[in-house]
């Protein structure tokens, strides 16, 4: 079980980026609805106020644009006239109109804030809530979800997923409504101020979506390159780093160089060619945004002369005939030409969006796939109660007596009956495997009666912690039973199962936390007491007193800065303080050397005495005193007794022991 | 930081500095079009005059054509440079690396030096290409429009100069104060994602204890945190949006008002009004736009320190000017050596250490775990080097020989050791590229990694995955003692080589290397008083010191530590390891 720490590196590229190729989702659609769905549940009317506020402000920006046209044609044009015939010029219904205009403006910049800071509310509401979910979620899953999933994949949900998707909720979204929005408005007032140009600025757009469609297919293809080589380079890294110990005591950093000069040439080139792709996109369509400005205003100059002046020539005839269509005035032809900026913007920016949403996407799939794992079942109905003794009968009380007791509700019969907790484990037959189809245990039979140790020794792989996974329920067996106190597992309540079973892990595991608090891990409302006499009883109180804050020090990062042998000290004393009546130490002392595993043995001895003990140990002092040794070997117990039956029957035990092959095969 | 980074552009300089070239040509070209727009309307439409249209609307045409060229151009350039950039970057830092010793790496830690070379030199590549377009392009066209709009009417320019500097102020307050919210929200946010982290690797002590609610409250509290300091510091950042607006409907505003009075009084034309009104968004925008880049500069900049770490590292352990390329024989002397990993600790790892050991002699070291063994034994083939005194391999200071020649015939099976993708002879070949076939056979059979590689499918040709997690620990450990064998080494060092090894397997490989390679000096630390008690003579460290130095019977005789293993580990009171047989 003991997996090497290696770093990883995330899969995920460069977000968002233009001209990336889009991942592949099933149902975008459907994906789409759950997620907005999942915004909506909390903040419903949050988001009606923003669709308001875009529409308002949308509104308000086409109104002061239309203004232009207004002050030119309505305003500057007639005041200039009358300037220039000596009138005198009053400015009083200019300041009315712009006073009308102001208020719009102010109206829209007020949506616009209003829309902004309630978004700040459902982005980060929403990622909160679903942050909560997903953790709530992630703790009920079974163990199995843990085992088949890499633990950098689960990660990634959290940081890269979560942050596309806050990227998507607080702006694509948002910006998505506000274009089509937009576009929709625009398009409506251009064809009301002069369908010609319309067609022209439509055309134009055609022709831009076309162009940038063409682009980003062929930068999509070098992005899909340089995704692979930018992975079989960080592979090398990864790789190469982890080992680079190796590599200086070899003398291979000639080779290693050489190597990872080829990879990263690779990367080289299809990455300058993909973002050259990409990055030609934005001047592409920026110019072909002009184009289309200068075509209008071609277009227009020409209409607008028609409609201003006749000059009788031929072109002026096919002009005004195209003028038909809409007369176009100075004003009018300003407040286009902006329009025709505004037009092309949001086109563009809906393809950007486009791109950045469906990544999104993907990332609120591997969230809601996370969401959609089935939880851990549990279908146990007998649970663990504190009891009493009175007049020889056990009953059920609130108080701590430090006595427990199954209370088990027969269905049939409608009656309950209290079972003192002794700890007796027997397995019949169990047969069990990850997967139906590969069983990795077999026809295990064993009894531990209470208070007994039973020692499991056998090579890697040969199912020892897997014995112990089962007695806890972490994964459920295929075939045969389990009974604890002779009620089948299966019946126990899960939680009170567990909290009745104690276990020390090979690999340990800290919280960041003081040392106090990964001790009180066991028992969350240990007194200070408690925890320093588990800690004694582990034998860990001299070195957390040396510690430079005691019991107070902080533990970060699964408790670095301790020694591999401290942190088992730890977890054995979190086992003790829990005090439960059977417990299982799977190679709990494995990195604590011989000698300070002998001042830890015995407060191991007294943690033991008096429960049942499941070991899981190479060292034979750990294990010979046991009152059972089943010895396994590829999923099977082949020998069982005491240490001296075992070793007057020279077989695998024996040959273990002396390191000598066995007389008798 | 910036300069070392900058340094590593190399070919690439050339193209780095004309694509924001380019990018000038672009932004003239567009800041161009509005000017002949009014133009157009000014003389074209409101003269009349059809031609002046089409001539200046082709000569548009033309303009926007350029810019797109150059646009194209400049994308192409700064692409490349950035690309080019990283590509150097990457080298520079891997190659330095190369150059690292021991404890430059142990500086760095692996997974540091991972994150430099791969996620840090992506977003200075990211950050390069932002600076090379946009810190380029925003305040360019800010400059060119500010001029034009000088150039058209000094007074509505002067309206847009007051205008940016109002926005300056205020965006550079605002990003101030926000940066400084955000960088604690990271923080937080960091904290959040490693707690998450430290559930999923500690599921199972979760839930052995039933602790799940438990954590669900913890992270429920913390998420909550997050929450409200997200939303104060964003909400800030809201309010920039709706800002921007303000300054520019107060603009368009005063300059329509103003624009009016003038054209009136015959100051100004319309269309150069409306030429105005093109550049006042530009101006902005670009302004937004500059922010935007001071944003992505200070992301990028924590990148920036981290690779420029790296590649100006200098390696603490250098060749000596003249070296030796010939280790004479495998003996080796500790010289009142003392040694620390950080030169300025106050306690060394290992204080006084005098040994001498002959050619040949195969020596055990046994000690508690943190008694400084493996210190020791790094000492010998130069991996750290010395605080004071010296040690010799050969008669002849470690430091005074070629480093590739001394790791060369000095061989170390470290502790935490790692086969390398690709196949079982790939990996074999690390010790001697020119082995042959029976050569890596021969090494594979004194390790007894021979008889499970003949089992697998492939035999030699076996595929070995990354980190070797294909093969157990123990098939592992043989297959680098067998690779180490492959140097035919003068001195062999096993740091715990054979812990997951059988007792039986460990014992056949010991006397393999007798049978052998006699003349080899041979260092075995071990865990296993077996796998020491028969060499030549063992020592016994204890807290960085030399408890003893002898042989099995004399320090039985008079080392209690070494009695007291011996005793725990054998006779009456047995205790034996139960490890993976062969």
């Amino acid at each position: 079980m003991a997996e090497e720490k290696v770093v990883k590196v995330g899969g995920h590229g460069g977000r968002g980026m233009r001209g990336m190729p889009r991942p592949k989702i099933d149902n975008p659609g459907k994906l789409f609805v759950r997620l907005i769905k999942a915004v909506m549940e909390n903040y419903t009317v949050h988001l009606i106020v923003v669709v308001a506020c875009i529409l308002i402000s949308v509104f308000a920006n086409i109104q002061g644009t239309l203004f232009t046209r207004t002050l030119i044609d309505a305003y500057i044009e007639p005041l200039s006239k009358a300037a220039r015939a000596g009138e005198a010029v009053d400015y009083g219904p200019l300041a009315i109109a712009m006073l009308r205009v102001a208020c719009f403006y102010a109206i829209g910049i007020a949506a616009a804030f209003i829309q902004a800071w309630t978004m700040v509310y459902v982005t980060q509401g929403t990622l909160k809530n679903l942050r909560i979910r997903l953790f709530e979620h992630m703790e009920s899953l079974p163990i199995k979800y843990f085992d088949t999933n890499a633990h950098g994949d689960i990660m990634s949900v959290y940081t890269n997923d979560i942050d596309t998707l806050r990227q998507m909720i607080s702006q694509s979204l948002p910006q998505l409504l506000n274009s089509a929005i937009t576009i929709v408005s625009v398009l409506g007032s251009m064809i009301i101020l002069n369908i010609p140009l319309t067609f022209v600025t439509l055309f134009m757009v055609a022709v831009m979506l076309f162009v940038s469609g063409k682009v980003t297919k062929m930068s999509g293809k070098n992005f899909i390159a340089q995704q692979k080589n930018l992975g079989t380079l960080n592979g090398f890294i990864e790789e190469m780093m982890n080992g680079e110990k190796v590599v200086k005591v070899f003398c291979h950093e000639k080779q290693a160089v050489e190597e990872f000069d080829r990879y990263n040439e690779a990367l080289y080139e299809s990455a300058y060619k993909a973002n050259a792709f990409s990055s030609i996109l934005m001047p592409i369509n920026a110019q072909l945004g002009n184009v289309s400005y200068v075509m209008c205003t071609i277009v227009g100059g020409a209409l607008a002369l028609t409609t201003s002046e006749t000059t009788g020539t031929g072109v002026a005839f096919l002009l005004a005939l195209i003028g038909l269509f809409g007369s176009l005035s100075v004003g009018s032809l300003a407040s286009f030409l902006t329009f025709n900026k505004n037009f092309s913007m949001p086109v563009n920016q809906v393809s950007m969006q486009l791109n950045s949403i469906i990544m999104a996407l993907a990332g609120a799939d591997r969230v809601f796939r996370l969401l959609d794992q089935e939880p851990e079942t549990d279908e146990g109905y007998v649970t663990l109660v504190n009891a009493k003794m009175e007049n020889g009968e056990i009953t059920e009380t609130d108080e701590h007596t430090g006595k427990w007791a199954w209370k088990h509700y027969h269905k049939a019969e409608g009656t309950t009956d209290y079972k003192p907790l002794m700890g007796d484990v027997t397995f019949n037959d169990v047969d069990f495997g990850y997967n139906d189809d590969k069983m990795v245990l077999h026809n295990i039979v064993l009894h531990a009666r209470p208070g007994q140790k039973i020692a499991l020794v056998g090579t890697t792989g040969a199912g020892k912690t897997t014995i112990t996974n089962l007695i806890n329920r972490f994964y459920d067996i295929q075939d045969g039973k389990i009974r604890y106190d002779n009620i089948n597992v299966n019946k126990i309540c899960k939680k009170d199962l567990r909290r009745s079973l104690g276990i020390v892990l090979q690999e340990t595991h800290l919280f960041t936390g003081t040392v106090a608090d990964n001790i009180r891990y066991g028992k969350l409302d240990a007194t200070d007491e408690e925890v320093i006499a588990a800690a004694k009883l582990a034998n860990a109180d001299g070195f957390i007193r040396r510690l430079p804050n005691g019991y107070d020090t902080q533990l970060t990062g699964d408790g670095a800065n301790l020694s591999q042998g401290q942190r088992q000290l730890l977890a054995i004393a979190r086992a003790a303080i829990a005090d439960p009546p059977v417990l299982i130490l799977d190679e709990a002392t494995s990195s604590i050397d011989t000698r300070t595993e002998k001042l830890v043995q015995d407060g191991m001895d007294k943690l033991m005495s008096g429960r049942t003990t499941f070991v899981i140990a190479h060292r034979l002092s750990t294990i010979r005193n046991s009152d059972c040794i089943l010895v396994m070997e590829q999923g099977r117990i082949i020998e069982r007794g005491s240490h001296e039956e075992l070793l007057d029957k020279k077989g695998k035990y024996y040959q273990l022991y002396t390191g000598k092959k066995a007389e008798t095969a | 930081m910036v300069k070392t980074i900058l340094s590593q552009l190399k070919e690439f300089k050339l193209i780095a500095i004309t694509a924001p070239l380019w990018m000038v040509g672009e932004v003239i070209c567009e800041m161009i079009i509005p000017i002949l727009m009014g133009h157009m309307v000014d003389i074209g439409v409101s003269g009349g005059d059809m031609g002046y249209i089409v001539r200046t609307g082709l000569f548009m045409l033309f303009v926007a054509v350029l810019g797109l060229i150059c646009g194209c151009m400049g994308g192409y350039s700064r692409s490349k440079a950035a690309a080019g950039l990283s590509r150097n970057l990457r080298k520079a830092m891997h190659d330095n690396i190369q150059t690292f010793s021991f404890s430059n790496i142990d500086k760095f830690s692996t997974s540091g030096l991972v994150t430099r070379l791969t996620t840090d030199v992506t977003n200075i590549q990211n950050s390069f290409m932002m600076i090379l377009s946009m810190a380029v392009r925003a305040p360019m066209s800010m400059i060119v429009a500010m001029a034009m709009s000088f150039y058209l009417s000094p007074r509505i320019a002067t309206v847009y100069l007051i205008a940016v500097i109002f926005l300056m102020l205020v965006i550079g307050l605002f990003m101030k104060s926000t940066m400084v919210y955000f960088k604690q929200v990271f923080e937080k946010y960091d904290k959040l994602n490693e707690s998450v982290q430290e559930n999923v690797s500690a599921i199972r002590v979760v839930k052995a204890y039933v602790r799940e609610e438990h954590e669900d409250n913890k992270f429920e509290k913390a998420a909550t945190a997050i929450y409200s300091m997200f939303v104060k510091a964003e909400k800030r950042v809201a309010i920039a949006g709706p800002l921007m607006m303000f300054t520019v409907y107060s603009c368009i505003l005063l300059i329509s008002w103003m624009g009016a009075h003038m054209i009136v009084a015959g100051s100004l034309s319309t269309g150069t009004l409306m030429s105005l009104l093109t550049y006042c968004m530009n101006i902005l925008m670009s302004l937004m736009m500059v922010s935007m880049v001071f944003v992505m500069i200070t992301m990028s900049e924590a990148s920036a320190r981290r690779v420029s770490e790296v590649i100006n590292e200098k390696s603490d352990l250098t060749d000596p000017d003249v070296p030796v390329y010939e280790v004479k024989d495998g003996s080796i002397v500790f010289d009142h050596v003392d040694f620390a990993y950080d030169r300025n600790a106050d306690e060394p790892v290992l204080k006084d250490i005098n040994l001498s050991i002959n050619s040949g002699e195969s020596i055990g070291i046994i000690g508690a775990t943190g008694s400084a063994k493996s210190s020791l034994v790094s000492l010998i083939s130069r991996l750290y080097d010395v605080t004071k005194g010296a040690v010799k391999v050969g008669g002849l200071d470690v430091r005074d020989y070629n480093m590739e020649a001394l790791r060369n015939q000095v061989a170390v099976v470290l502790q935490k050791n790692e086969l390398f993708s690709g196949s079982i002879y790939d990996n074999l070949r690390w010790g001697n590229p020119e082995a042959t076939d029976e050569d890596c056979r021969w090494a594979a059979k004194l390790a007894c990694a021979d008889e499970f590689v003949e089992k697998m499918p492939q035999g030699y040709n076996t595929y070995i995955e990354q980190g070797g997690s294909n093969v157990s620990g123990g098939q592992k450990q043989r297959l680098c003692i067998a690779r180490a064998l492959l140097k035919k080494p003068k001195v062999l060092i096993l740091d715990d080589s054979t812990s997951a090894v059988d007792t039986a397997t460990d014992a056949i490989i010991r006397n393999a290397f007798i049978r052998e390679l006699p003349s080899m000096t041979r260092l075995i630390i071990a865990q296993r008083i077996s796998s020491v008690m028969e060499c030549d003579r063992i020592i016994v460290m204890d807290n960085g010191k030399v408890a003893d130095f002898g042989s099995h019977e004399e320090l039985l005789g008079r080392c209690s530590i070494y009695s007291e293993v011996y005793e725990s580990q054998t006779g009456a009171n047995a205790d034996a390891d139960f490890d993976e047989p062969a």
